[in-house]
């Protein structure tokens, strides 16, 4: 593996609007090429974060650095290298999908991508007519990607990219932003969405009241802080719960109508489970595992669920 | 950046034209509003007997004038405060335009506008011009392009101050018009207080009123100057002032 370079780095970032500290000491690293969230609830300073990132906002305090340059000093020289979709945006209603690319194509000094390719692999093609006010959420968020990507940017900001729209958009979605980093680019995105974290993020940083609480790759998280896990599983056999809480690492078993949940810790729990279930010759007829999520990790992190 | 600059003065040409009523609401009205009146002039004084026809012939095409200058900027303001509250300008930010770019696209679409609506209104017009009078077409036309100018920095300012869409454009209306009515165009000069005539819009009558009738330039430099500070001034100011979201 190449070692990682940072295209982002933030140290001691802070910023108040008026008496409300919206982002208090901020510091992460973003490196080339791979998927970095912010996660945390609304109202935590991810916006805010990002946008400093982007030349958007002024920090009061701290030192941010893109592609090796000063986001609030250099910010045209940065808006040519990133491409950005930012929360709660909006077009002209009655601007044509084509002719927004169109637009943006002539932005950027950079050599701009081909307008009508990006349009294509977005899904966006047969739109290229169409009025921004007449397409639907998902198309909306679609084409916000594609001008984000027109520049052919090294750096790919995505701020709450999924909100308000269905699961189906959603996976859609996350499978354009993993083509992304397929490309090269490096991308930062934040999201109170846990599941899109988990499943998208090679990184994520837990935001909460302005500060940041851990920073991990999901897996690492979840190990870090909620190293417990579950097995359930569903068995005719009256006294198998007894058997299993000999079995190394189980803490604790629960039978409610037929089903058994083991509580466990540790990597090996549903090794051991499976093996005394072998050995001891269990007829089950349902088994699943139950793993934490970053949402237990939130929780157990800040004492309150992210939709709060 | 001159290429985004034209591209989006283009662009923001064709989504104004596609606006219901866009088109209809600040061309055609006001050029069917001064054929109106026209007419009107016209039918009331046959012979030009009544004083009325140096009314309907010099104030008439004033009034419009200013009129159009009054709507293009109230257009300006609604279009300054939707396009902050929908995000659209935060979204043209976050890319290497530089902010005064966007601004002057509006600028460029409204005063453009504006012309149009005047060659219009001036073509429409020709037949009802008192026989003799020529208007100087051509320096009445730069004339309401400065007016207009200036009056747009009235209406960044006030986009600049007010936060939503829904007021912007009654605060618009009720700072200009009641400018508008006090003018000179309406109510003798004399008996107005001589403040009154320190107006944004003072100026602007005058120097519309004056260039119509015929004066050379040199006896309007006065409203030229006082206009171009109006226009610095509020320029200043609302740089200071404007926000993007």
């Amino acid at each position: 593996m190449k070692t990682p370079r940072p295209v982002i780095q933030v140290s001691g970032c802070r910023k108040t609007y008026k008496s409300t500290v919206a982002v208090d000491d901020v510091s992460f690293e973003v490196f080339d090429g791979e998927i970095f969230g912010l996660i945390g609830p609304n109202g935590a300073g991810k916006t805010t974060t990002m946008e400093c990132v982007q030349g958007l906002r002024t920090p009061d305090r701290g030192n941010i650095s893109v592609l090796g340059l000063d986001p609030f000093r250099d910010v045209y020289a940065l808006q040519d290298r990133i491409g950005a979709q930012l929360q709660q945006a909006q077009l002209q209603k009655r601007i044509k999908v084509w002719e927004a690319m169109h637009l943006w194509a002539a932005l950027y000094r950079r050599k701009a991508s081909d307008g009508d390719r990006l349009l294509e692999q977005l899904g966006l093609a047969d739109k290229r007519g169409a009025w921004f006010m007449t397409l639907s959420g998902g198309q909306k968020q679609r084409l916000f990607i594609a001008l984000a990507l027109i520049n052919d940017p090294e750096v790919v900001f995505l701020d709450e990219l999924t909100t308000g729209l269905d699961p189906q958009a959603r996976r859609t979605i996350w499978e354009l932003v993993r083509d992304i980093r397929h490309r090269g680019k490096t991308v930062f995105l934040t999201t109170h969405l846990m599941e899109e974290a988990e499943r998208l993020c090679d990184r994520v940083a837990i935001i909460d009241q302005g500060r940041i609480i851990d920073m991990d790759t999901p897996e690492g998280l979840v190990r870090r802080h909620c190293p417990e896990r579950s097995v359930v599983l569903k068995t005719d056999d009256d006294h198998a719960g007894e058997r299993f809480r000999g079995v190394p690492g189980v803490t604790s078993v629960a039978a409610t109508n037929g089903r058994l949940t083991i509580h466990g810790a540790g990597e090996d729990l549903v090794m051991e489970v499976i093996r005394c279930l072998s050995e001891e010759r269990i007829r089950v007829t349902d088994f699943r595992t139950v793993l934490p999520t970053l949402e237990d990790v939130f929780l157990r992190l800040t004492g309150h669920s992210i939709r709060d | 950046m001159l290429r985004g600059l034209l591209r989006l003065t283009w662009i923001e040409i064709k989504v104004f034209m596609r606006e219901p009523l866009g088109a209809i609401g600040s061309i055609v009205m006001p050029v069917l509003l001064y054929v109106l009146f026209a007419r009107l002039g016209r039918a009331l004084s046959p012979q030009g007997r009544f004083t009325a026809s140096s009314f309907f012939h010099v104030n008439v095409p004033v009034i419009v004038a200013i009129l159009i200058a009054i709507n293009t900027v109230l257009s300006l303001i609604a279009i300054i405060s939707i396009y902050r509250e929908g995000g659209i300008l935060k979204r043209l930010r976050a890319t290497p335009l530089r902010p005064w770019t966007i601004l002057t696209a509006h600028v460029l679409v409204k005063l453009l506008l504006t012309a149009i609506t005047l060659a219009l209104m001036l073509l429409a017009g020709r037949r009802y011009f008192a026989a003799g009078l020529h208007p100087p077409v051509i320096s009445f036309s730069i004339a309401l392009i400065i007016t207009t100018w200036s009056i747009l920095s009235i209406g960044f300012l006030i986009a600049s101050v007010v936060p939503t869409a829904r007021f912007a454009q009654p605060v618009g209306a009720v700072v200009l018009y009641p400018m508008f009515v006090l003018s000179g165009l309406f109510i003798p000069r004399e008996v107005l207080p001589p403040w009154l005539s320190h107006l944004p819009l003072s100026y602007a009558v005058s120097l519309l009123e004056g260039i119509w009738t015929g004066d050379p330039w040199s006896a309007h430099v006065g409203d030229v100057v006082a206009l171009v500070i109006v226009f610095a001034v509020c320029t200043a100011l609302s740089a200071k002032l404007f926000r993007w979201e």
